[in-house]
């Protein structure tokens, strides 16, 4: 199958095409994805699965509406009659506008990649799943499971537009994740460790995937003695990582444009407010390299920037994509535009969201805390932006007694809601971590994104368990 | 590929092209899939966005002395068929062997005989999918004062279709259609906001209601404001049918055979025993055209078929694909399940819970304290299925000496699922086909925590 991307001669005639009938922004964006990926369950490996997808999203604007279309023709004929599909749906009536002549605008890549996945033997892939299940395997015998999952994907990006932009990026990641099982008197548990960077396949001179297998191996050990998770309002303690699904959750998706612009968040109209504690800044940043979250440009073409978002407890700015900068009369986006694919409209997104190091010792913003819960792994999480109500889950999680975590807890949802939980974080460590890499479901779109945080507490989150 | 061919041959067609091509001792299954879908928004009286679209996909197995290797590409072009299929070759060589891998056989089971399709979708006019949208929202903002906004008002419609072929002489095509309308409200009154949803479903048109989704998109909104978070409690709630079909969904997935294979499933080992209340009978039936999920095959090209799951309480099967099956000396289910992009895993397509004879009103008239649920969150973080822990975010309404009360939010609903199954003490008469794997009852679970302040 070819490889070649459309040229300028093309993609200009494309977006001539796109704005014969009217309409005031027209776009078209190529992709081109290979993927490969692995799994090793129930003591063998069951397949290596490998998957294409190659095809072009046309997006046209005319006023207030947007109108689009995909294809998986990239032969000038294919991208003009989705160009016209596009126009008729944008219900573009009027005169043809003129684009401008396009001109390459790249941006530099966060990272370099050393080692491509393409040019990396299978066996090589395949041969870390049993590592990881071997290690796994050895943590003990109350361990009846081990599923570990190698996948890559190289993910070349085209973008083209009717103010003359065009600009391209090769987004290479590698990801590797192991699950693990034990039984017990109490039942059976589970323990996940997961690893997921923009990197290629030298992301293992530097990872040993058997230490992620023991991790997740006596995560799942531990909780074989776990206790029911109490119930009730309570001091939470969350270690370094876990800590930025809170506030991806919280806040994160609150500061989405496309949510201030229809008026369905809680941080609407609340710009230059104090809206957390002043010990709490917070930073969305696409040019992190390597993190499961960045970019050089995003899915409309806009370099990667980093963005501060709330600034010592003020919020300063939300996050944006071209279509609501350009509502509000901005010059650019922030860099947030994405989508999960050329079949899908680009929204506002995340990248990676963090928060810095404050200047506590963790041991001692345990050691202060009577009586709580102490989260060392979370799951995912939702949240209502229009409420501000939030749920994340806890994977491992521990009493807090007297200031010393005690006995592992089952799992558990915590909620609580965004705007009150960031004025109660009172306490932030020194021990910054980046979290586990994550995959934000937005309106029915995947995308990867990256967070971190130091330990951090929140004085009181209700925890979702059943002990009184 | 023909356009504008919507009968499957051409699908079909290719997928024997491939398998024409298996050498000895190959086994070879090709799944073509093609959809025609029609995305439309509204906000504020305007089209917001119009999407058009047809995507195409290829997914191939090869077995090959015992291994099994698997690719797949969103193009239906004969070169990039060839790569695939070449791709699918070279990854068998990298699976580890197991006797029991293999395509599905035919196995004698005739297909339901359901017309899922109505190829007249493609037709209507895009003037009329947006008059859709945009009546939607007008009829939410309609319904009561207190709505302050609608965040997204859309139509959507798909014309599906697919073909399973392979060297085993399995050769289905499989059409349906489908249209749906959904709705997301805002209520406001005062500081306080809420949301609600409202949505309705069908395989053409003409079973689109627009009032019954705008009212339920108001009422679930306004019903909430003034909701305060709960005291921590533990007690009786009610799942209303939206809540139930999600629960139950999760149910469904701790009956695959893939659970009792790898003994991750609760119930691994357990068939013949009581594993619910005996007030709980589930089956998963596709073959009821009635459901969201129904079809014709499974994902391997089998027919669909009627499965019992849980009787009185009594685990009766699990539901199993070809492999699966093979494995535990049990026959496929006809319950494999995919997309073209990965290889058949196994899941309950339309699972149906037996309605009890009271409907929900009468039931929250027996509960003299206990809370009703409207809505769930963080089931994806919040439940596991190796445990059976079970802890999800919720909010709905206070029940008090059998009248519906106060408005709650902010609380956790929590207990295991083996020990709710157990605490099931009522299933509701209001049997609802939802668009998901399963359908909706209100169902009424005992002992369970709430947990708030």
């Amino acid at each position: 199958m070819t490889s070649a991307m459309p040229d300028a001669e093309v993609l200009d005639a494309t977006l001539h095409a796109a704005l014969r009938t009217g309409g005031d922004f027209a776009e078209v964006f190529v992709e081109d994805r290979r993927a490969c990926r692995a799994g090793f369950d129930d003591g063998r490996i069951e397949e290596l699965v490998s998957g294409r997808s190659r095809g072009a999203g046309i997006r046209v604007r005319a006023g207030a509406s947007v109108g689009f279309a995909h294809t998986t023709a990239l032969s000038p004929a294919g991208l003009r009659e989705a160009a016209r599909v596009a126009a008729a749906a944008a219900r573009a009536g009027g005169v043809q506008q003129p684009g401008r002549p396009l001109s390459r605008q790249d941006a530099p890549a966060p990272n370099d990649v050393t080692a491509a996945p393409d040019t990396v033997a299978k066996a090589r892939k395949v041969d870390l799943l049993c590592t990881a299940e071997e290690a796994a395997r050895a943590e003990g015998s109350a361990i009846f499971q081990v599923a570990c999952n190698y996948g890559d994907s190289r993910r070349r990006i085209l973008v083209a537009n009717s103010d003359g932009l065009m600009s391209a990026d090769e987004q290479v990641k590698t990801f590797f994740s192991v699950s693990v099982d034990a039984a017990g008197d109490a039942g059976k548990q589970n323990g996940r460790e997961t690893l997921g960077h923009t990197v290629g396949f030298e992301l293992f001179d530097t990872v040993d995937v058997a230490d992620l297998a023991r991790t997740a191996a006596r995560r799942a050990l531990r909780k074989l003695e776990a206790v029911p998770a109490p119930s009730g309002t309570m001091p939470v303690v969350i270690g370094p990582g876990g800590g930025g699904v809170l506030f991806h959750e919280a806040c994160g998706h609150g500061l989405e444009a496309d949510h201030i612009h229809k008026d369905v968040s809680v941080f609407a109209g609340r710009i230059g407010e104090q809206v957390a504690n002043p010990m709490v800044t917070l930073i969305d940043d696409g040019t992190m390299s390597g993190e499961w979250g960045c970019y050089a440009i995003d899915d409309e073409g806009r370099p990667a920037q980093r963005n501060v978002l709330i600034a010592d407890g003020v919020l300063e700015d939300y996050m944006w994509d071209r279509l609501r900068a350009d509502r509000e009369g901005r010059d650019a986006s922030s860099g947030n535009g994405r989508r999960q694919s050329y079949q899908h409209l680009p929204m506002v997104r995340m990248t990676n969201t963090y928060i810095g190091n404050g200047d506590s010792d963790p041991g001692d913003i345990v050691a202060d805390t009577p009586h709580g819960v102490y989260v060392a792994h979370l799951g995912g999480g939702q949240v209502n932006t229009a409420t501000g109500d939030f749920v994340f889950g806890m994977t491992e999680a521990y009493l807090i007694e007297d200031g010393r975590l005690t006995a592992p807890i089952r799992e558990g949802n915590l909620i609580g809601n965004g705007p009150d939980v960031l004025m109660l974080i009172d306490a932030l460590g020194n021990d910054f971590a980046m979290g586990s890499p994550g995959m934000c479901g937005k309106d029915g779109q995947g995308v990867p994104v990256g967070d971190g945080t130091p330990t951090l507490r929140v004085q009181r989150l209700t925890v979702g368990g059943t002990a009184a | 590929m023909h356009d504008d061919d919507l009968t499957g041959e051409t699908l079909a067609a290719l997928g024997e092209r491939v398998v024409a091509q298996a050498r000895s001792g190959e086994q070879i299954e090709v799944v073509a899939v093609r959809s025609v879908e029609t995305d439309v928004r509204a906000w504020q009286g305007e089209v917001e966005s119009f999407a058009s679209a047809t995507a195409d996909g290829v997914g191939i197995r090869v077995v090959i002395d015992r291994r099994q290797g698997f690719a797949h590409a969103g193009s239906h072009d004969e070169e990039v068929v060839a790569e695939t299929l070449q791709e699918a070759r070279d990854n068998a060589a990298f699976g580890s062997p197991d006797e029991f891998l293999g395509v599905a056989v035919p196995d004698g089971v005739t297909a339901p005989d359901l017309d899922l399709w109505c190829p007249e979708l493609a037709a209507v006019a895009p003037e009329t999918k947006i008059d859709l949208a945009l009546e939607l929202e007008r009829a939410v903002l309609a319904g009561d004062r207190r709505i302050s906004s609608v965040e997204s008002a859309d139509y959507a419609d798909s014309l599906s279709l697919g073909a399973v072929v392979t060297t085993s002489g399995i050769r289905s095509i499989e059409r349906s259609s489908g249209c749906h309308l959904s709705v997301f409200s805002i209520a406001a009154e005062g500081e306080d906001t809420q949301t609600g949803f409202g949505f309705s479903v069908g395989r053409s048109l003409d079973a689109l209601d627009v009032q019954q989704a705008a009212t339920d998109a108001t009422e679930r909104a306004v019903r909430l404001l003034g909701a305060r978070k709960p005291a921590t409690m533990r007690t009786t709630v009610v799942f209303d049918p939206w809540v139930t079909a999600q629960f139950l969904g999760l149910v469904g997935a701790t009956l695959s055979g893939e659970g009792a294979v790898t003994n991750r499933s609760l119930f691994a080992g357990r068939l013949g025993e009581p594993v619910t209340s005996s007030l709980l009978s589930l089956t998963d039936d596709p073959t009821d055209p009635a459901a969201f999920g129904a079809g014709l095959c499974d994902g391997e090209g089998l027919a669909t078929r009627r499965n019992e799951l849980i009787a009185a309480g009594v685990l009766q099967r699990f539901l199993h694909n070809s492999y699966t099956g093979r494995r535990l000396g049990a026959a496929s289910t006809g319950s494999a399940v995919r997309g073209y992009s990965s290889v058949p895993g196994v899941g309950a397509m339309a699972l149906v819970p037996t309605p009890g004879d009271r409907n929900a009103a009468d039931l929250v008239g027996g509960i003299a304290d206990g809370v009703l649920v409207q809505e769930v969150s963080g089931l994806h973080s919040g439940v596991n299925l190796v445990s059976g822990d079970f802890s999800t975010g919720a909010e709905g309404l206070r029940i008090r000496d059998g009248e519906l009360a106060e408005p709650i939010r902010e609380f956790t609903v929590a207990s295991t699922l083996q020990r709710m199954l157990l605490d099931v003490v009522a299933v509701g008469s209001d049997l609802t086909w939802l668009p998901m794997t399963a359908a909706g009852v209100t169902l009424v679970v005992a002992d369970v925590t709430v947990s708030g302040e």
